[in-house]
């Protein structure tokens, strides 16, 4: 493969820019040959795939033990304490020594032992068939370690690095110590992603969607420039100092303080989107007015059982104290059949963008576990000197909005709102206004139903654009109703943290604007620029 | 061949931490155990694979079975877990 020298290109996240050498995420291992003839005799390859298991028990129990004592994440610890307990399963053992006795190399042995486990625990469904990931993870690493190729999953190079992927999932990234990473390029993905999601949440430098990308060699130093949306491999020092200078530039015009207002003084709040108590003092370093969308997914992530009403209200009370004399929107549990949780089998679905999630998850046998989490929001609400907002996600017309109000206000909760996500609730603004409190749009989702395009495709991320005039036209009309009843309303989805889109937002009618904090600031300096009636022209031409 | 048959108390059945805590308990037990559910074959308690293909639910009957000495030492201790909530 000849080396590349010219820039490559995709979508750019952020604005910064980091140069670095690069890590690549290894890939998987293709499947083991079926016919070919083994190095050594039986007894060799049972033990070089006993080694091999060996040797992937000691990594993962080495990984489990830095997420629960150095990262404080209990949740991912217990997952891999429980991959360790299946690579040291005896029974492996004996089906490799089956095989490896009837003729096949380690490596094949071991993938068809897998195999057949796998299929048992497809086959039971439910909890079980969620559990097979966690097998094939394991076979692709011990297939890997046999052959001396590097273990599948994130790279832990001494030196911090660009981390370059076919693509990033939750579960690649809850071991990442994002402290080393200088920059992320991912070959697939758009520009709401998870890659591109987590990337703006911490301010690291990204580029998605790069063709080519898993092309760069490892080691190769290469400059990541998030607002360009380019990735130059070898880059002179030229090149760097210039990236460098701009980046510093933009930075130099985000230093106006204080809240949230448009030049002529009109108020558009500016708060934060956090996904747990951790996120709370990097919000508040930023200026944040308050939360505009708290995730509480992170309770229910790789937890085996729900957690418990006071585990949650505490968790909520964390969160809250950082924010006293605030607004803090929590938005209930938002699962679906692409983030099943083993307490909630939702059952595989063709089209989860288009199924059972959100609200609609908690409308039927499962709606015990919506109550709960109102009444340990509630709970928590009570002795804290925060303002909490409560609202649901998926919400298709007035009529899901009004049931979501009755159940939270049963719980005591007293601000009820919904988020506006699907077009059908936006293009149902008026009425539904009148049964809520306040509505906050989730423009990454309203996008991809408006224009019909998976925003987890990397082909279609060209439509997955807020600016586009069906998008804007939503949130006019969502804004109009808000501005008729005098009720808020947000923008809490990516679209919120561009700088440039800021005021034509506070033109179409949109009150507040909940980001990732490290947007916060330059956010703040597009709406000072602009008087009210300037953001109103913007809104007017961005329309056509 | 000594043996007993338990309700397994588990809410979330003989799954995650549950399993994890019953196969190290039958690793740990100096004598080898086995698991059966009514209608499959009975498997080894030490497996955590073959323990998760059982597939059992809360409520579900389970027969444990040991064999040698420490037998019904072990099988006390083991329908002691199955019989207790193990999750939490």
């Amino acid at each position: 493969m000849a080396a590349i020298t010219e820039p490559l290109r995709g979508l750019g996240v952020g604005s910064a820019a980091a140069t670095g050498p690069v890590a690549r995420m290894a890939a998987r291992p293709a499947e083991p040959s079926a016919t070919a003839r083994p190095q050594g005799d039986p007894a060799h390859e049972s033990a070089r795939a006993a080694a091999a298991l060996r040797e992937v028990a000691r990594e993962l129990a080495r990984r489990a033990a830095v997420a629960r004592d150095e990262l404080g994440r209990a949740d991912a610890a217990e997952i891999l304490e429980a991959q360790v307990l299946m690579a040291e399963d005896p029974s492996l053992l004996d089906g490799i020594g089956e095989r490896t006795a009837a003729g096949l190399t380690a490596e094949r042995a071991i993938f068809e032992t897998f195999a057949q486990y796998r299929d048992l625990l497809a086959e039971a469904g439910g909890y079980l068939a969620d559990r097979v990931s966690d097998l094939d993870d394991l076979a692709a690493r011990a297939i890997a370690v046999a052959s001396g190729v590097p273990m599948p999953g994130v790279p832990e190079p001494a030196e911090p690095f660009v981390l370059v992927a076919l693509d990033l999932a939750p579960a690649d990234t809850a071991l990442l110590d994002l402290t080393r990473v200088l920059a992320v390029v991912t070959q697939e993905g758009g520009p709401t992603s998870h890659t591109a999601i987590l990337a703006r949440a911490r301010g690291i430098p990204a580029v998605v969607g790069v063709a080519g990308a898993l092309d760069l060699a490892e080691g190769t130093p290469v400059l990541v420039d998030g607002a360009a949306g380019t990735v130059t491999p070898h880059p002179s020092p030229d090149l760097i100092a210039a990236a460098q200078e701009r980046a510093q530039a933009r930075a130099r015009t985000a230093q106006v303080t204080g809240p949230g207002r448009t030049a002529d003084g009109v108020p558009i709040s500016l708060l934060a989107n956090i996904g747990g108590p951790g996120d709370v003092a990097d919000a508040v370093a930023a200026g944040a007015e308050g939360v505009g969308l708290f995730r509480t997914e992170f309770l229910y992530l790789g937890s085996v059982t729900p957690p418990s009403l006071e585990t949650q209200a505490q968790a909520y009370r964390a969160v809250l104290n950082g924010f006293p004399g605030c607004r803090v929107v929590a938005r209930t549990l938002d699962a679906g059949a692409d983030k099943p949780l083993p307490f909630l089998p939702l059952g595989a679905e063709p089209n989860p963008a288009l199924g059972v999630r959100g609200l609609r998850a908690f409308r039927g046998e499962h709606q015990a576990l919506l109550d709960t989490q109102l009444a340990a929001l509630a709970k928590a609400a009570q002795d804290c000197a925060a303002e909490l907002w409560v609202m649901a996600p998926m919400i298709a017309d007035e009529h899901d909005a009004a049931w979501f109000v009755q159940r939270a206000r049963e719980h005591g909760l007293q601000t009820v709102g919904a988020m506006i996500e699907v077009p059908s609730a936006a293009l149902r603004a008026e009425p539904l206004l009148s049964a809520v409190d306040f509505v906050s749009l989730g423009t990454n989702d309203l996008t991809q139903y408006a224009l019909a395009a998976d925003r987890m495709l990397g082909s279609l991320g060209s439509l997955q654009d807020p600016w586009h005039p069906a998008v804007l036209r939503l949130i006019e009309l969502t804004g109009r109703a808000g501005a008729a009843c005098g009720k808020s309303v947000g923008v809490c989805g990516e679209a919120a943290a561009d700088p440039r889109l800021a005021p034509v937002l506070a033109g179409l009618g949109v009150t507040s604007l909940s980001m990732a904090p490290s947007a916060i600031a330059e956010v703040r300096a597009a709406l000072a620029a602009h008087t009210m009636e300037q953001c109103r022209e913007l809104a007017r031409a961005a329309l056509q | 061949m000594a043996e007993r048959i338990v309700t397994v108390a588990s809410r979330v059945g003989l799954h995650a931490r549950p399993a994890a805590v019953f196969v190290k308990a039958a690793s740990a037990a100096p004598v080898p155990v086995t698991i059966a559910k009514e209608g499959k074959d009975p498997v080894s308690a030490r497996s955590i694979l073959a323990v998760l293909g059982l597939d059992v639910r809360q409520g579900d009957q389970v027969t444990i079975a040991a064999d040698g000495t420490g037998a019904e030492a072990t099988l006390d201790e083991l329908e002691a877990l199955l019989s207790a909530d193990l999750e939490g």
